[in-house]
């Protein structure tokens, strides 16, 4: 037991993977044991993920982070595996750990290729857990890299099957094959930045581990190769910056999101809205401001401008759709705009009550945002299985017809539109009541923005319930079954929970702003 | 009876048996590659001997054996292998063994072809391990020259007899311009020995090692791939058939690379630290422009071709920052790129054996016939872009580490070449095992024999195992960098 309890988080890491790797090599073709094979495996993380999260507070503690561990990894430059959680990494790992279970119960439907899709898809969780638990750089470049590649296949073998893209050559390719390509060589290109600028810093520092990184990188002076050293660190920062802004993604580096998303299956838009995103938000929070305070106070300007484009043109994109899962990705610009205001806020004014209220704000958004996304995207996914369309102008009046779906459509679209009661208005609330101060024109501008979330919220909402019925439904469309409600409730139970009583969350979330950001 | 020294029982362990296979009656096709699959088994099993009994805390040279040859020159027969050559020997076994097994559908007179590659394989062997200059420079030229009939006689009959004539001259051209330069080292020394650790304390003169170092360097690096010089590579790699190609770009640029190390910058440090931050350049091209070639290629082979320019320029690369973490990057890139290029080769050759075609646009959707290529070659893949997690990473890491100490410009730039290296096999992968299945293909693909499976799975292994557990190379590298560093000055 103690071998557990001192290892817990390598535990939570690495059972996914093992997980994997049991389902793909148990032989046999049964594909519905391997669908629940699948389940089972992927509530171990979670089991793990919850002992952790209760024995939060009274775990020691170093440098504030718990559950520390470390190994030697690769001595020769001087990076280890190091591995420990905070109240902003605990959050998130409890939202992978509580997603991925989700999504595979989802994926019950899907019926190619079982074994391998189950496989990648626990593999992926390995790949996301690793970027929050990581307390070393090079350790968390590893998982942030890996991860691409199962999502990559993901969205390449098990995407919507229909749909082609024009190359500017001519050439037609499949629109799945055309979003994956894209979404990696995008993630890639920015991740190479963030290589190089890590690389930089450890050659610098000589270290990779974040905790000695945090004391003496923003400290540094001098000049290094021949440059001021805040000209190092600019560049540097926004190495690290683009490369978290495109995973985010931050408008205007969100456009590989519309084509992942609406081509990946349901539920890798599920785990990419979900969790994928946030690991840019992550990022930000996690190394760019503790090692570039100065850098991200003097460009949070930037960042907030960039940040309240991205809730406007979201906003607007999303009611433009005529596709409802594009509509749905766009809503994740949207939201994750208010992640990256508070961040901005809270790099601009460090320190003060102000900023500790939008950065709480803003990891509580990310975690709102991961639930709300990923029933939304599921919910899209239940409807498109029964009518093989996503096509906004093709359904209408269906509510008479599947009267349970269209409750719980309009309840997880409440929470995304932030109705007060449901868990988005408390985050979105404390990113506004935090930024205000600190850049009232931009945070009235998200307002406005906000305004049109509720427009397109509704225009999802109108167009596939409410109207005139398209009668070619009636008859073809059943409704939900116990087994899509099962992935539901869940995430509704945490929407009301969170929207009443936030406090469970946000106080684990408080120790780590206040710990790092205070 | 004293148990010969088991470095020599790796050299002359192959070329022994590749004689003897010669009387094995031609018709007796079993036998001769049963033959070869057991000598190259052995010379596996024996190379993971000397890795694992390597002692990274031991003395700099292990497995020590020395002969007098022609005494009067002071000429010896004189074996050992340090951190840096242990991972090589491994390379080599690795390499061959896989080889072999690949080659199991050679038809065509299997018996000359098998003793061939193994007279290749112990000059191969014989250059990782000779501490004596003129032995290595004599298994250099056991190493090079069977290439040109194992590529003339059983290539690709399209270009065979070009690319042999091409890859042949300049090699010879290279080592006898490095052969050159070594000679100007043995009068020079005045020490009247070839041995290399003498050689090492001959202290030559700043102008001599200034005026020599570019010939002993570049004519190895020929071998390496080194641009301009890199040229008869693709062209060699594609025609030469599909074991010998794993060879070749596995283990054969290596040889290039080390004996440069070895002989140009081991032996002329203070020509190596004039010369390299111009060498430099040429390097970068490598990198960058390699990828940007590998990535317009529409033949398969030619893309793998290019892509080990790119990659072998890194090792060059890695020589050329002149400090540890270069070194050791470089290191591990000769082994992971040896390891990942055979298995790159491997797969074009068996996709090309049944489809008959290596245009990317003609080929599609093979997951579908031979899953198990598929999943070896998108790790081959993964590593060769340098994805965490694999090998790859763990080599070109320290590299640009070494690169950010020495020369920061340059790792920014060479860094494109990484998102190039993604985007040429991204879609490699999408092109030929993704997709929709030619018409022309259909019906005619199978999947692979369980031992070709095999031969993937152990190259497939070490680019994970490294990946996951750096640990496993890493300490040995690491001795034998520290020697070459303290011979460059501690620098």
């Amino acid at each position: 037991m103690d071998f557990i309890t001192d290892h817990l988080l390598s535990f939570i890491l690495f059972s996914p993977l093992v997980g994997g790797l049991i389902v793909l090599l148990i032989p046999g073709e049964n594909k519905d044991f391997t669908r629940r094979l699948a389940l089972v495996l992927s509530l171990i993380p979670l089991a793990f993920t919850l002992v952790a999260w209760l024995g939060f507070g009274a775990a020691p503690e170093a440098n504030g982070f718990r559950y520390q561990e470390q190994v030697n990894w690769y001595p020769a430059i001087n990076s280890s595996y190091h591995l420990g959680v905070d109240g902003l990494s605990l959050s998130m790992v409890l939202l992978t750990a509580l997603l991925s279970p989700l999504a595979i119960l989802a994926s019950f439907s899907v019926d190619e290729r079982v074994k391998p899709y189950m496989a990648l898809f626990l593999a992926l969780e390995t790949g996301m857990l690793g970027v929050f638990l990581s307390l070393d750089l090079l350790l968390f470049f590893v998982f942030w890299e890996i991860g691409l590649v199962p999502m990559y296949f993901l969205i390449d073998q098990w995407g919507s099957k229909t749909g082609e893209r024009e190359l500017w050559s001519g050439m037609k390719v499949s629109a799945r094959g055309y979003a994956s390509f894209k979404f990696m060589i995008y993630t890639m290109a920015g991740s190479l930045g963030l290589l190089l600028a890590i690389q930089m810093l450890g050659v610098v520092s000589g270290t990779f581990d974040m905790l000695a990184l945090f004391q003496s990188w923003p400290s540094l002076t001098g000049s290094l190769f021949g440059l001021s050293i805040e000209t190092v660190k600019a560049i540097a920062f926004w190495a690290f910056a683009i490369a978290f802004a495109i995973k985010v993604p931050v408008w205007p580096f969100h456009t590989w999101l519309p084509d992942a998303h609406t081509e990946a299956p349901t539920a890798g838009s599920m785990i990419l809205a979900g969790v994928l995103l946030k690991l840019g938000a992550y990022g930000f929070l996690r190394l760019v401001l503790p090692l570039y305070p100065a850098q991200a106070q003097l460009y949070a300007g930037t960042l907030a401008l960039l940040a309240t484009l991205a809730i406007i043109f979201g906003a607007f994109a999303a009611y433009g759709q005529r596709d409802f899962k594009r509509l749905v990705a766009y809503s994740s610009v949207n939201h994750m705009g208010f992640v990256v205001l508070g961040i901005a806020a809270a790099a601009f004014a460090a320190g003060t009550e102000s900023a500790t209220i939008a950065l709480n704000g803003a990891i509580l958004q990310m975690f709102n945002h991961g639930i709300s996304a990923a029933a939304m995207f599921f919910l899209v996914g239940v409807i498109y299985e029964r009518t093989h369309t996503r096509d906004l102008d093709e359904w209408g009046g269906l509510f008479p017809l599947v009267p349970v779906f269209g409750g719980l459509l309009i309840f997880s679209s409440m929470s995304s539109l932030g109705l007060p009661g449901l868990n988005g208005f408390v985050s979105e609330f404390l990113v506004v009541r935090g930024a205000w101060p600190i850049f009232t024109l931009f945070t009235a501008l998200s307002m406005l923005g906000l305004l049109f979330t509720g427009a397109y919220i509704l225009k999802g909402i109108a167009k596939t319930l409410h109207g005139p019925l398209n009668e070619k439904w009636k008859g073809h469309i059943t409704e939900i079954n116990r087994r899509e409600i099962a992935v539901l409730a869940p995430l509704l139970l945490l929407m009301l929970w969170l929207g009443l009583w936030p406090a469970w969350l946000l106080n684990v979330i408080n120790q780590a702003v206040v710990t790092f950001f205070g | 009876m004293q148990i010969p020294n088991i470095l020599s029982i790796i050299v002359f362990l192959p070329i022994v048996a590749g004689a003897v296979m010669l009387f094995i009656p031609p018709k007796n096709r079993d036998l001769i590659h049963r033959f070869a699959l057991a000598v190259g088994l052995v010379c596996f099993l024996l190379s993971l001997v000397v890795y694992f009994s390597f002692d990274p805390n031991g003395a700099r040279y292990q497995f020590l054996e020395k002969f007098d040859w022609l005494p009067a020159l002071g000429i010896s027969y004189y074996v050992g292998v340090d951190g840096i050559t242990a991972p090589l020997v491994l390379l080599t076994g690795v390499v061959i063994f896989t080889g072999v097994i690949i080659s199991q559908r050679i038809d065509d007179r299997p018996r000359e072809f098998f003793s061939f590659l193994f007279i290749l394989a112990s000059g191969v062997f014989g250059v990782f391990v000779s501490l004596d200059l003129f032995a290595l420079f004599f298994f250099y030229e056991i190493a090079v020259f069977p290439m040109y009939l194992l590529i003339a006689l059983w290539g690709w009959k399209q270009t065979r007899e070009y690319a042999a004539m091409k890859l042949t001259l300049y090699l010879f051209i290279g080592s006898v311009i490095a052969l050159v330069g070594a000679l100007a080292m043995y009068f020079a020394s005045g020490l009247n020995t070839f041995d290399m650790i003498a050689l090492e304390g001959a202290n030559f003169s700043p102008e001599f090692q200034n005026l020599w170092f570019p010939f002993v360097f570049f004519g190895f690096a020929v071998l390496g791939g080194i641009f301009p010089f890199h040229n008869w590579s693709p062209d060699g790699h594609v025609a030469a058939p599909t074991a010998v190609s794993m060879f070749h770009a596995g283990v054969l640029m290596k040889l290039g690379a080390f004996a440069a190390l070895r002989v140009g910058i081991m032996l002329m440090p203070i020509g190596a630290q004039t010369h390299l931050p111009w060498i430099i350049l040429l390097t970068l091209v490598n990198v960058v422009y390699g990828a940007l070639i590998a990535m317009v290629q529409t033949d398969f082979k030619y893309m793998i071709g290019f892509s080990s320019v790119s990659h072998m320029g890194l090792v060059a690369m890695g020589f050329a920052t002149l400090n540890y973490n270069g070194y050791l990057g470089a290191g591990v890139q000769m082994f992971s790129h040896g390891v990942m290029t055979a298995l790159f080769f491997a797969v074009v050759g068996m996709v090309y054996d049944q489809a008959h075609t290596r245009e990317i646009p003609k080929l599609g959707g093979l997951v579908k016939y031979m899953p198990f290529v598929a999943v070896a070659f998108i790790i081959g893949g993964l590593t060769s872009m340098g994805m965490p997690g694999f090998s790859g990473f763990i080599a070109e890491f320290p590299i640009f580490m070494g690169l950010w100490n020495s020369h920061p410009w340059i790792a920014i730039v060479a860094a494109i070449s990484v998102a190039v290296t993604a985007a040429y096999i991204m879609r490699a992968i999408g092109r030929v095992f993704f997709g929709e299945v030619p018409s022309e293909l259909e019906g005619h693909m199978h999947d692979v024999k369980f031992s070709e499976k095999l031969a993937l799975s152990v190259l497939c292994i070490f680019m994970v195992g490294i990946g996951l557990f750096p640990g496993i190379i890493v300490p040995l590298v690491n001795a034998g960098v520290n020697t070459v560093l303290s011979l460059l000055g501690g620098a």
